[in-house]
């Protein structure tokens, strides 16, 4: 027994000099040494004088005291003391404090549940363990973390836990990133005592996206608790009682959350994986590629994960001012989408009517050629929804040089309102929005348009009941909302005080009017907008200590296209194109076109604008290349590449740049940093990464507008959530969830 | 002393052969008459050794022609004034306390269970998300999810009652009935459900019948005690008869839960209580 209690004081002495270096990198493993055995624990010599030096926050977390003294105190975590704000729990002062206790059913984001248990700590004079996610820290506590109590706590918690879960990591889906498995290796035994049958569950059908393996469950209700307070739809709940307890629908029911794919994240262990994703790929297998969506305008941070050429899966990055450490479905699962009809070589259409595939040399020649027969003001550009801002620059500096203006970004509309960039900006910022008490949306369905804005809308509705008010068509909303009419008539009579919500909108304090981008599209839009903006002026939405007037866009392009000046009108410009671009621009109507018009189709997928292209030049996809974004609140991201790209397929604006060289208007850069540079010049916001660069000038400097509102009430813009561009309406993942997920 | 690594083979070895002597050992147990008629009644109960038992019912909903959830159900006019009756219990934001209550209700007028149709009519009522309600009705064993018989007979079987013989009734009954646990008679009057200790070990073995024959007006919830195989048996044909069985014990000699044949201690008058001879102070 005494060389056994040697060799651990030996041991835990070179962990605890090791510990330090890789608490920094990692998540913290307490010596398992001791904890294996809880005899040979109970057998050392008690906590060793010399404290261990005092760590860094986990995860590098700042802590903001409050500015009242009497608002912060003061606890002990393994004998360093450490300040607080009131109310955080134990577990919250341990992590300020550098030691990462072990969870499941604990998550910042979600409420309290403290049914999992995991979090003992030792606390002084309590005459048990406390579960730390639960418990409020008290002036003075004495928290211990590494004690053998603690230890041997954990150690049971987890037997017990691991009593009914399978053996089956093998072949689970979560094996490699498994809270279960990391912690149950850190903090559990060697072995368990249960003998019995383990029990088994039968699996769920949540829809096309959540794979259920419900025998793995470790209830930490997690899923109920993101479904109910984040996603907004109850479905899921907690049936049953005791060892019989279970995590489901109780009736057959799909999960028909936009944000349903999280829920596979928040999993700690293999019950909720990704469908698609099944037996596809092993986590250490994967690459992962820092980058953004582009599916809509919010510009979620992702991490593209690829295996070889091929995207595996896409996950959330953490950004509190976007995303949260949320994305919507579409994002998660379009991935599918950039493997399926893709454009691989330059193609040019013969006389029979049929593609054929050609060199880039041909292509671009007879581009070049048509280009040279046509005038210069039949030429057209088209940017689509997924351009980035160095190809729509190219564009539009190329479009320019061959004497043409009518260059363009589809779903500005015919007056696009690129004057000021508060006009067309989400100027509140989409984490701003948490402040705002009333909302008043115009024309928009952020669940459809902008889920991620949406769930910050709820959020805000959540936690402090703010009140919304919605103009529009009839729609699906996941908090409470007052549906104040359909058309603009009901916001001409908010703007003369005439309605029942002015009363609402008078006594907020920090009001938010969102638009939606839709309302680009109609004729009388430069009316609407200056009735919006009498509603702003009337009811204080733009004081210069909150701007709550808002436009909240659909595409990724859009914002850039609008910095960068693509504002033709687009059904002038295509009734009078006799050489049209197309730069992935599938959703512009191409009805008005003369029939002898030359369409070039640059673009990643076959989608709808090919049936009416003439030549093929195939680009890469937002996986595949370095892009400027930006994004509704404008915010300017960049897209890096994760995969190669497919077949002969280039760069967009280096196809743009080597056809301005064939047709001779060359254009002035050759690398992607001279394009960046020339965008600086027309848009600096734009090469300032990462940065949100609010709009300066106020609205008040408009000319006055004297056009009328129409009668028409608002449409619906995004019919379906699932299939929006030219990747989403390409993945099969999308197709079936439109097929079984929408609401008919 | 042994290198670490053999000392663990030894103790994996020493383990597995005392699990299996302990395996032996059960099996040399059953050959006693006390525990052979418990593993005969375990096997008659149609409880199969390897699985370990849960909760009766299952976890999530079967639709079946009689429990659909699209199908419409709704409170009795009498049972809506109930309904608002327990309501005004409970304050106007915290609607969902109602839920149990509510359940119960539901069950008593719907003959003893509550259908998918019920749960999401109180849903409604409470102004809470059905899969909140399905938790409750999950959660209690009280709320029957699947049909049951007009009588249904819950058997104790906690230790007391099992001690007592509470197996036994509990397969004179099954046997009787010639049902399943927790199945229903052909014509629909009974049904056997186990329950946990009801409170009653003092007149062990027992059973609880809740008579949902007469819908919520009538609905009664008895408890019949000190048992016998014989006893049950006439207790379940005067139930079917249209009979009010006498309730509580059913010992001839037994006045409630006093000793058969009268009292046999604490005979004369209680003592007073002793007090302090205040003079003395």
């Amino acid at each position: 027994m005494a060389f056994l209690a040697r060799a651990l004081r030996q041991s835990n002495s070179r962990l605890s000099s090791r510990c330090p270096a890789v608490a920094a990198s990692c998540r913290w493993i307490s010596p398992t040494a001791a904890a294996g055995s809880p005899e040979a624990g109970a057998a050392v010599a008690p906590a060793d004088p010399e404290l261990p030096p005092p760590r860094e926050p986990v995860g590098g977390a700042r802590v903001e005291l409050p500015p009242n003294p009497e608002d912060a105190l003061e606890v002990f975590v393994d004998g360093h003391a450490v300040r607080i704000p009131k109310g955080f729990t134990v577990l919250q002062a341990c992590e300020v404090a550098g030691v990462d206790i072990p969870r499941f059913c604990y998550h910042s984001r979600l409420s309290i549940a403290g049914n999992c248990r995991m979090c003992l700590v030792e606390v002084e004079k309590s005459p048990k363990p406390v579960a730390s996610c639960a418990m409020p820290a008290l002036p003075g506590m004495k928290i211990k973390t590494n004690t053998p109590v603690a230890k041997k706590a954990r150690e049971g918690v987890m037997e017990f836990l691991l009593m009914n879960h399978p053996l089956d990591c093998p072949i689970c889906d979560q094996g490699g990133e498994c809270d279960l498995q990391d912690q149950s290796m850190a903090f559990g035994a060697d072995r368990g005592r249960f003998t019995e049958m383990k029990r088994s569950v039968v699996d769920k059908n949540l829809g096309p996206l959540v794979k259920t393996v419900m025998t793995r469950c470790i209830q930490c209700t997690r899923c109920v608790r993101f479904a109910t307070e984040v996603a907004g739809v109850q479905d899921l709940g907690m049936l049953g009682r005791g060892s019989g307890e279970e995590i489901g629908t109780y009736v057959e029911k799909l999960m028909t959350s936009e944000l349903s794919g999280n829920v596979i994240d928040i999993c700690p262990v293999g019950a909720l994986t990704s469908k698609p994703f099944a037996f596809k790929a092993r986590n250490w297998e994967l690459k992962g590629t820092e980058t953004i969506d582009v599916t809509d305008a919010v510009g979620s941070n992702i991490r593209v994960d690829s295996r070889g050429p091929e995207v595996m899966r896409i996950v959330p990055r953490l950004n509190e001012d976007i995303n949260e450490e949320w994305i919507s479905d579409k994002t998660r699962f379009c991935y599918d989408g950039l493997k399926r009809q893709r454009l691989n070589d330059p193609m040019i259409r013969g006389p029979d009517g049929r593609f054929k595939a050609v060199t880039w040399r041909d292509a671009l020649a007879v581009v070049a050629e048509v280009l040279h027969q046509v005038k210069p003001e039949e030429i057209t550009g088209v940017a689509g929804k997924l351009s980035d801002a160095e190809s729509m620059m190219a564009l539009k500096d190329f479009v320019n040089r061959m004497g043409s203006d009518k260059v363009l970004c589809e779903g500005n509309g015919p007056n696009p309102p690129a004057d000021l960039r508060s006009n067309y900006l989400m100027n509140t910022s989409i984490a701003g929005l948490e402040k705002a008490d009333v909302f008043l949306l115009v024309g928009t369905q952020p669940r459809v348009e902008a889920a991620m804005v949406n769930a910050r809308i709820r959020k805000t509705v959540k936690a402090t009941q703010a009140k919304v008010g919605y103009i529009g068509p009839p729609a699906d909303f996941n908090y409470d909302h007052d549906h104040l009419g359909t058309g603009p008539q009901t916001l001409v009579e908010i703007a003369e005080g005439r309605h029942p919500f002015c009363s609402v909108l008078q006594s907020a304090k920090n009001p938010v009017i969102i638009a939606g981008a839709g309302l680009f599209e109609r004729e009388d839009q430069d009316a609407l907008f200056s009735t919006i903006e009498t509603v702003a002026k009337k009811f204080n939405v733009t004081r210069p200590d909150w701007n709550g007037l808002n436009v909240l866009l659909l595409h990724a392009a859009q914002a850039a296209a609008l910095d960068l000046g693509l504002v033709a009108n687009p059904s002038e410009s295509i009734k009078s194109a006799k050489f049209l671009y197309l730069m992935g621009a599938d959703d512009i109507s191409l009805d008005k076109l003369p029939d002898d018009a030359f369409v070039v189709y640059q673009g990643h997928h076959g989608d709808k604008a090919v049936y009416r292209a003439n030549v093929i030049l195939p680009s890469s996809a937002f996986s595949e290349k370095e892009g400027t974004y930006e994004n509704t609140e404008g915010c300017t991201q960049w897209t890096i590449p994760a995969v190669p790209t497919v077949g002969d397929a280039r760069d967009d604006w280096k196809i743009i740049r080597a056809l301005s060289e064939v047709a001779g208007a060359q254009l002035p850069y050759d690398s992607l940093s001279a394009v960046r540079d020339r965008i600086s010049t027309v848009a600096p916001n734009l090469v300032h990464l990462d940065e949100r660069e609010p709009s300066t000038i106020s609205a008040e400097v408009k000319p006055p507008v004297k056009q009328q509102v129409s009668s028409t009430p608002f449409k619906t813009v995004v019919e379906n959530f699932y299939m929006t561009d030219a990747i989403t309406r390409a993945s099969k993942i999308m197709a079936q969830c439109s097929a079984t997920l929408l609401k008919k | 002393m042994l290198p670490p690594a053999a000392r663990l083979a030894a103790r994996r070895l020493l383990g597995l052969a005392s699990a299996s002597a302990s395996e032996a050992a059960g099996r040399r147990l059953a050959s006693s008459p006390i525990a052979a008629a418990g593993y005969s009644a375990a096997a008659s109960r149609g409880s199969v050794s390897s699985t370990r038992p849960f909760s009766t019912a299952l976890n999530y909903h079967l639709d079946s022609p009689e429990n659909k959830p699209d199908m419409k159900w709704e409170f009795s006019e009498a049972n809506m004034k109930k309904v608002n009756e327990i309501l005004s219990h409970y304050p106007s934001n915290y609607k969902q306390s109602g839920i149990i209550p509510l359940l119960d209700l539901a069950q008593q007028q719907h003959g003893g269970w509550v259908p998918v149709a019920a749960m999401d009519a109180i849903a409604k009522i409470v102004e809470v998300a059905p899969i909140r309600v399905y938790e409750v009705a999950t959660f209690y064993t009280m709320f029957n999810r699947t049909k049951v018989g007009k009588y249904h007979l819950l058997v104790c079987g906690t230790t007391p009652c099992m001690i007592r013989g509470s197996r036994e009734i509990e397969d004179t009954l099954l046997e009787h009935l010639g049902v399943k646990r927790n199945e229903v008679t052909s014509d629909g009057l009974f049904s056997v459900g186990e329950m946990e200790c009801m409170g009653c070990c003092v007149n062990a073995p027992m059973i609880a019948v809740a008579d949902y024959s007469k819908g919520s007006e009538g609905y009664t919830y008895n408890y019949y005690e000190d048992l016998t195989p014989k006893r049950v048996v006439e207790i379940v044909e005067m139930l079917r008869r249209g009979e009010t069985p006498p309730r509580g014990t059913q010992h001839p000699e037994r006045k409630n839960c006093g000793p058969a044949g009268g009292n046999t201690t604490l005979l004369g008058e209680p003592k007073p209580p002793p007090c302090r001879d205040l003079d003395a102070c």
